[in-house]
C-alpha cells in the first residue's frame, strides 16, 4: 500500500504536500436497507466516467434492512481492481458499526460522517468532515418519505467536492441510474449540490487524496458478473432456464429473463424462443434441466454451494446418463445457514467429483466478467460436445459487484451442438448404438427425441447399460462404460480453456490461482517484484479437469503457490489426485476464507513469510 | 384417386398411421409374472396403437421402483429416461419444455410420487403442463421388497403382519385441488375402463393424472391387504361406464342422452360417461373432492374419471412458447445478432 505508516496528527496534514492522486479506497458504511445503492453506484460511475479505473465491492449482511452493509470503491490508476484492505476514506453512515469503523483506519485516513455521530472524539489521527446530514436534506427533499433515500446523496456531493469528482459526472450517473424518471435525476442531483455546497464553504481540505481525469476507461463497461453469465447465455442459445432462488445466484436468472424478454421474443410471432420457470426446489430446477438437455434443449440452471448440494444426484445422473446440462455455481462461504452473502470459493473439489459412484465433472473458472460472458458461451457448446453436465464456477464477488470490463466481443464461432444423429443419419447407418465409442475420443452419438425414425429410439438410464443403452448388469459391460467415461473425461483436458500463463524465466517461484483471486494475484505480483525484488511465475487456471500447460508449469517451478479462497486448500487438493508424489511435493498453499474478497497484501506477506521459511 | 387400389399382399391389421400392433411392443417384462403393472403396460401398448399415436413422439419417462422399470416393456422404439427417486415430474417437465411436440409419458408408483416424489408431484400438478402421469399403485415399496407407501389405507396389513397406523395420500384429491386438468383412478384389472381413461388422456391437451391400482402380486396381494386382487374387485364402485370415441371414428355407440354425459376433447375425440348411480358432474372440481371423501370414508374404492377441464391454459401456452420444439430451433433464432450485443454494451459505457 503506497499510504502505509503516515503518523501525522490532524494539523500537522498539509493538503499540498505529496498530493495522492488516483490511488485511494473509499468504504462507505450504511446500514442495509436505506437506500445507499444509487449513491453509491452513481459514485462509482463517477469516477469511472472520468477515465479512472475503479471497481466497487459490496459487503452486505444476510438481511433485508437493519443491519451494517459496507460499499467500497477503489481506484486505481494502476487499474488494480481487487480489494484492498484499509482503506483511505470512510463514509461513517451507521451509528451501530461508526465506532469500530472509525477505530480500525489507518493513521492518516479520512472519515467524512453524519454530524450527530460524534465521532471525532476516538482519534486524533484521522482527518475528520462532520456533515450535518439531515439539517441538508430537508430543504431538498420537502416529502419527509423520501428523505431517507435521498439523503445518502449528500455524501456522493461533499465527496465530490473533497476529492476533485465533477458534479456533471455524478449528474450523467444520476441519468443512467434512473433512465427517464427527470424527477428523482432532479431531485437526488440537487441532494448531491447540497453536499456539495457544505462542503466547499465549511471545510477545508485536510488530507491528500484526489481524483484526476485521466482516460484509462475510454470504450469499457461496467458490469456485474451474474449479469455477464446472464448474457453469456443468452448468447450461446440457451431455450430452457429452470432455476430455485438462492444468494448469489438468483440475479443470473432475474437478469436473463429480463434480457431475454426484450431480445429473445420472435419478431413475427411475438412469442418465446424460451422457457423460463422458477421451480419448487433446486432438485426440480436441475431435473428440467435434464430433461430438457435429454430432450435437446440447451438448458441451464443457477444456483450456489447449498442448491449443488441438493443437485448431487441429478449431476451424477448427467454424468452416467450423459445428458448436456450447463449449471452456474455462484459460489458463496458455507454451509446453508452460514454467511450466505459472503464470498468464498467454496465448491471446488466437491463439484469436480459431485453425486455419488466414481464421477468427474468439467468446471470452467471466470475470473473476470469478460470471461463470465465467454465461458459460459463455452460451457454451453462444451456440455453438447461432451454430453455431460458442466459447472461455471463463478463467486458472490465476481457476481455481485461491479467490474470494469472491455466490451465484451460478439462470438465468433457458429453454436456446437455436438454429436447428433438424424432420422436420415440413422436410417443410413442402419442403426445406432449410443454409448459405443465410434470415433475413440469417449463421445458417443446421440439422438434426440421426436426423430422421426424407428431405430433412433433409446431408452437413457443411470443404471448399467450397455453401448446400445439397453439395460445390463453384466460386469464388463459395467466396465467398458466406465472406462470410456474417463476416456471422455480425458479427451475434455485438451478441450477445455487452456490456462493463462506468465512465465518469467526463472522457474524459482510460481503461483496458481484462480478465479477472483487472479486481481489480488496480478497485485501481489507487482509487489514481490517491488518489495522482495521476486519475480514469480503465474498460471491461471481456467478449467477442470487441467489441461497439460498446468502439469508443466508445475514441472518447470521449484515451489508452487496454490492460492485458494476457502479453508482447506480444495484446488490444490485437486491436484494432489493428479501429480506424482515429487510434484505434490512443491506445492504450497495460500488460503482466505474470512468471507471478504482476497486481497493482494495477504497474498505478498504470506508467500514471503513461507519463502523465508526455505 | 379414381384408379382401384390393390389390397396388401399380407393384410397385418394396421392402425391409421400404417402401424401394427407388435409395433408398440416393448422388452420383455422383468417384473413378477401376475404383476398388475404388466396389465397395465398391456393397455398402454393397445391404447396408443388405437390412437395412431406415433411412438417417436412419445417420451417414456419414469423414477425409480418396479413402476418405473415399466417403460423398458412397451414402446420400444419410443424415447424414454428411466431417471431418479421421485423426480420424473422434473425430468418430464424439462422435456416438455424442450420439445412441446412429444406425448410425455410419465409413469411412476406409489411411493415415488406419493412419499419420496411428492414435492415435485404437487408442483407438477400446479402447472398442468400437458403430459400423462400415471401412478401404478400397489401400496407398497417392491424393489425394496414390501414396506408400506403413503397410499396405503390405515389398517391394511403387511406380510409380516405389520398394521399401516397413517392414513394414506389420495394422490388423485390432491392432483384435482392443485389443479391437474384430467385426473381419474382405475383398476389395473379393468381393461375396457382403463383403456378409455388412457385415451382420453392421450386426447387431453394439460396434466392428465391416473391412479391406478395394481395390486404388487409378491408382497401385497394376501388377505388384509386393501390393494390386493380380490379387495379391490370386491370393493371397485365405478363411477360411471366410460367408453373413448376418438376424433377420427364416428360415435357409433348407443347412448342415451338422459343418463350420459358426452365431454369433447382437445384433439376433437370424445368421453362418454354412461352414469351408474346418482347425477354425477366431472366438471365440478368440488363435486369431485367430496365425492373422493365420501367414498373413502365408506370404503370404497371408487375409479372412473372424477374430473376433467379442458378450458384451463396449459403451462406452455402460459409461458408463451413458440409453436416449434425450442430443442432445434435454428442458431439464427436463439443467437441475437452482433447489434444485440453492441446495444447492449452501449448501455454499460
Amino acid at each position: 500500500m503506497a499510504t502505509t505508516h503516515v503518523e501525522l496528527k490532524e494539523s500537522e496534514v498539509s493538503a499540498e504536500q505529496k498530493r495522492i492522486i488516483n490511488d485511494l479506497s473509499i468504504q462507505i458504511a450504511t446500514v442495509n436497507g436505506s437506500g445507499s445503492q444509487t449513491a453509491n453506484s452513481v459514485l462509482l460511475r463517477a469516477i469511472f466516467q472520468m477515465g479512472i479505473p475503479v471497481s466497487g465491492k459490496n459487503l452486505f449482511p444476510s438481511n433485508i434492512a437493519g443491519l451494517p452493509t459496507w460499499f467500497t470503491i477503489r481506484a486505481s490508476k494502476d487499474g488494480y481492481i481487487a480489494r484492498r484492505q484499509d482503506s483511505e476514506y470512510l463514509v461513517a453512515m451507521n451509528p451501530e458499526s461508526a465506532d469500530e469503523d472509525v477505530l480500525t483506519l489507518k493513521p492518516g485516513a479520512v472519515c467524512v460522517y453524519d454530524e450527530r455521530l460524534n465521532l471525532k472524539r476516538l482519534r486524533e489521527d484521522v482527518v475528520f468532515y462532520p456533515v450535518p446530514f439531515d439539517p441538508l436534506v430537508a430543504p431538498v427533499c420537502p416529502d419527509a418519505r423520501l428523505r431517507k433515500l435521498v439523503r445518502n446523496m449528500i455524501y456522493d456531493g461533499v465527496l465530490a467536492q473533497l476529492l476533485g469528482i465533477e458534479m456533471g459526472e455524478i449528474q450523467i450517473g444520476l441519468r443512467k441510474q434512473f433512465k427517464k424518471k427527470a424527477k428523482a435525476v432532479d431531485l437526488n442531483f440537487s441532494a448531491a449540490m447540497a453536499g456539495y455546497d457544505y462542503a466547499a464553504r465549511n471545510f477545508q481540505k485536510k488530507d491528500r487524496y484526489y481524483l484526476e481525469r485521466m482516460d484509462a476507461t475510454r470504450g469499457k463497461i461496467i458490469i456485474d458478473g451474474n449479469s455477464a453469465c446472464a448474457l453469456g447465455a443468452m448468447f450461446a442459445g440457451v431455450t430452457v432456464v429452470t432455476w430455485y432462488p438462492i444468494t448469489p445466484s438468483s440475479s443470473v436468472c432475474e437478469t436473463l429473463i429480463e434480457y431475454m424478454k426484450r431480445y429473445r421474443i420472435d419478431k413475427e410471432t411475438g412469442k418465446a424462443t424460451f422457457a423460463i420457470v422458477q421451480a419448487e426446489d433446486e432438485l426440480a430446477a436441475v431435473g428440467m434441466v435434464m430433461g430438457a438437455g435429454w430432450a435437446g434443449a440447451r438448458a441451464m440452471t443457477a444456483t450456489s454451494g447449498p442448491g449443488i448440494s441438493l443437485m448431487s444426484e441429478f449431476t451424477g445422473f448427467g454424468y452416467y446418463a450423459e445428458i448436456p446440462a450447463v449449471i452456474f455455481d455462484i459460489q458463496r462461504v458455507g454451509p446453508s445457514t452460514g454467511l450466505p452473502t459472503r464470498t468464498a470459493q467454496g465448491d471446488i473439489l466437491k463439484n469436480a467429483v459431485l453425486s455419488h459412484g466414481d464421477t468427474k465433472h468439467i468446471m470452467l473458472i471466470p475470473c473476470s466478467v469478460e470471461e463470465c460472458f465467454t465461458l459460459a458461451i463455452e460451457a454451453f457448446d462444451l456440455a453438447e460436445e461432451f454430453q455431460t453436465p458442466v459447472f461455471v464456477m463463478s463467486d458472490l464477488d465476481l457476481g455481485m459487484n461491479n467490474w470494469m470490463a472491455e466490451a465484451f466481443p460478439y462470438p465468433e464461432k457458429p453454436i456446437a451442438r455436438g454429436k447428433v444423429l438424424s432420422g436420415e443419419d440413422v436410417r443410413r447407418l442402419g442403426g445406432f448404438s449410443r454409448y459405443k465409442d465410434v470415433d475413440g475420443d469417449g463421445i458417443g452419438y446421440r439422438t434426440l427425441p421426436g426423430t422421426p425414425e424407428p431405430l433412433a429410439g433409446y431408452f437413457a438410464r443411470g443404471s448399467g447399460h450397455n453401448e446400445k443403452a439397453i439395460y445390463s448388469e453384466r460386469p464388463n459391460d459395467y466396465v467398458n462404460n466406465m472406462d470410456r467415461l474417463a476416456r471422455k473425461f480425458e479427451t475434455a483436458r485438451s478441450k477445455v480453456p487452456k490456462p493463462v500463463i506468465r512465465e518469467n524465466g526463472k522457474g524459482e517461484v510460481g503461483i496458481i490461482a484462480y478465479g477472483t483471486s487472479h486481481w489480488a494475484v496480478v497485485e501481489a505480483l507487482d509487489q514481490l517484484k517491488k518489495e522482495q525484488g521476486m519475480e514469480a511465475g503465474y498460471c491461471r487456471l481456467r478449467a477442470y479437469p487441467f489441461s497439460t500447460e498446468v502439469y508443466d508449469f508445475i514441472r518447470s517451478h521449484a515451489r508452487v503457490y496454490v492460492v485458494d479462497q476457502n479453508r482447506d486448500a480444495q484446488m490444490l487438493s485437486l491436484f494432489r489426485l493428479d501429480l506424482e508424489p515429487e510434484q505434490i511435493n512443491k506445492l504450497r498453499s495460500v488460503r482466505h476464507y474470512d468471507g471478504l474478497p482476497i486481497d493482494a497484501r495477504s497474498i505478498t506477506n504470506e508467500i514471503v513469510s513461507q519463502e523465508g521459511q526455505n | 384417386m379414381a384408379t382401384a387400389t390393390i389390397p396388401p399382399a399380407s393384410p397385418a391389421k394396421v392402425n391409421r398411421v400404417g402401424l401394427e400392433v407388435a409395433d408398440y411392443k416393448g422388452n420383455k417384462s422383468t417384473l413378477c409374472a401376475g404383476c398388475g403393472h404388466n396389465a397395465i403396460s398391456e393397455r398402454i401398448i393397445e391404447a396408443c396403437y388405437e390412437m395412431g399415436i406415433e411412438p417417436h413422439r412419445v417420451a417414456k419417462l419414469s423414477g425409480i421402483g418396479c413402476s418405473s422399470k415399466s417403460p423398458a416393456y412397451f414402446l420400444r422404439t419410443a424415447y424414454g429416461v428411466n431417471s431418479l427417486h421421485g423426480r420424473m415430474p422434473s425430468i418430464a417437465t424439462g422435456a416438455m419444455l424442450a420439445n412441446r411436440d412429444l406425448i410425455a409419458l410419465g409413469v411412476s408408483g406409489d411411493g415415488d410420487t406419493a412419499s419420496i416424489g411428492v414435492g415435485q408431484f404437487v408442483h407438477l400438478m400446479r402447472r398442468n403442463m400437458p403430459l400423462i402421469y400415471i401412478i401404478e399403485d400397489n401400496g407398497v415399496y417392491g424393489l425394496t421388497k414390501g414396506q408400506f407407501s403413503a397410499t396405503a389405507d390405515i389398517g391394511s396389513k403387511l406380510k409380516t403382519g405389520v398394521l399401516n397406523d397413517l392414513p394414506p395420500i389420495d394422490t388423485c384429491a390432491l392432483a384435482i385441488q392443485l389443479g391437474a386438468t384430467y385426473v381419474a383412478r382405475s383398476f389395473s384389472g379393468d381393461k375396457r375402463q382403463l383403456s378409455a381413461l388412457l385415451k382420453g388422456a392421450l386426447a387431453h391437451r394439460g396434466t392428465s393424472m391416473l391412479d391406478v391400482i395394481s395390486p404388487c402380486v409378491t408382497f401385497n396381494d394376501h388377505e388384509g391387504s386393501t390393494k390386493s386382487y380380490s379387495y379391490v374387485k370386491d370393493h371397485d364402485e365405478p363411477l360411471a361406464d366410460v367408453s373413448f370415441v376418438p376424433y377420427f371414428e364416428e360415435i357409433s355407440v348407443d347412448y342415451d342422452a338422459g343418463s350420459t354425459m358426452d365431454i369433447t376433447m382437445h384433439d376433437g375425440s370424445h368421453m362418454l360417461l354412461r352414469k351408474i348411480e346418482e347425477s354425477y358432474d366431472p366438471t365440478n372440481k368440488v363435486g369431485a373432492l367430496r365425492l373422493l371423501t365420501e367414498s373413502h370414508d365408506k370404503g370404497e374404492v371408487i375409479t372412473g374419471l372424477f374430473y376433467v377441464n379442458t378450458k384451463q391454459e396449459n403451462f406452455l401456452s402460459l409461458l408463451n412458447v413458440v409453436d416449434e420444439p425450442l430443442a432445434t430451433l435454428p442458431e439464427s433464432r436463439v443467437r441475437p445478432p452482433k447489434e444485440v450485443l453492441d446495444e447492449v454494451m452501449q448501455g454499460l459505457m
